[in-house]
């Protein structure tokens, strides 16, 4: 397992999960909020992918 | 006042005794506190969290005191509870440098400790009524 938008997913996930359930009581809520919060994880780091694409690292 | 003051030390026992179990078990505060679902869902995520961060060859940090970083990973890694010393007993979390997947494994490792310490001040947050 060494894709890194896979291993980015699954850390995004967890992490979305843990915050959900600690925050929210009601089922929907957790899950709007961890949806919410898996989703912004994944889309910043494509845009903060595509915003360090042109550094030569 | 010696019977409010009694009943006091005992409400801090048991709080500190709560807090000892959510921290050494994930999930076990809420589950002591009736919240089953809560409990049952940080029991297995954050478990499973730091397993995936072993597998992924990260190192669980020693407490080197002169490298502040090392020893504010280490202090992380030990928010875990239980599995780390499982995992340290059983002898993982070595770490491999060389592996492409060493600094996820850190990341779990890491994070999977901090999210349990934040479980644990939910959970005195839950037993003093707050939430």
């Amino acid at each position: 397992m060494q894709s890194h938008i896979l291993l980015l997913t699954l850390f995004a996930f967890f992490v979305s999960l843990v915050f959900a359930v600690i925050a929210k009581d009601d089922w929907h809520e957790q899950l709007r909020f961890g949806s919410m919060m898996f989703g912004g994880f994944l889309l910043s780091a494509v845009v903060l992918g595509w915003l360090m694409y042109p550094f030569p690292l | 006042m010696p019977a409010t003051t009694a009943a006091e030390e005992t409400q801090t026992g048991w709080l500190v005794l709560l807090c000892l179990a959510a921290w050494a078990v994930p999930g076990a505060g809420h589950l002591w506190l009736g919240r089953r679902s809560k409990g049952l869902i940080f029991l297995i995520a954050l478990p499973l969290m730091f397993a995936i961060g072993l597998a992924l060859h990260g190192r669980l940090f020693p407490f080197d005191l002169s490298e502040w970083l090392v020893c504010l990973a280490a202090v992380a890694d030990v928010g875990i509870g239980l599995p780390y010393f499982i995992a340290k007993a059983l002898g993982y979390g070595s770490g491999d440098v060389r592996a492409v997947t060493y600094e996820y494994g850190n990341a779990f490792l890491i994070v999977a400790g901090l999210l349990n310490l934040l479980v644990v001040i939910d959970a005195y947050d839950v037993a003093l009524g707050r939430k």
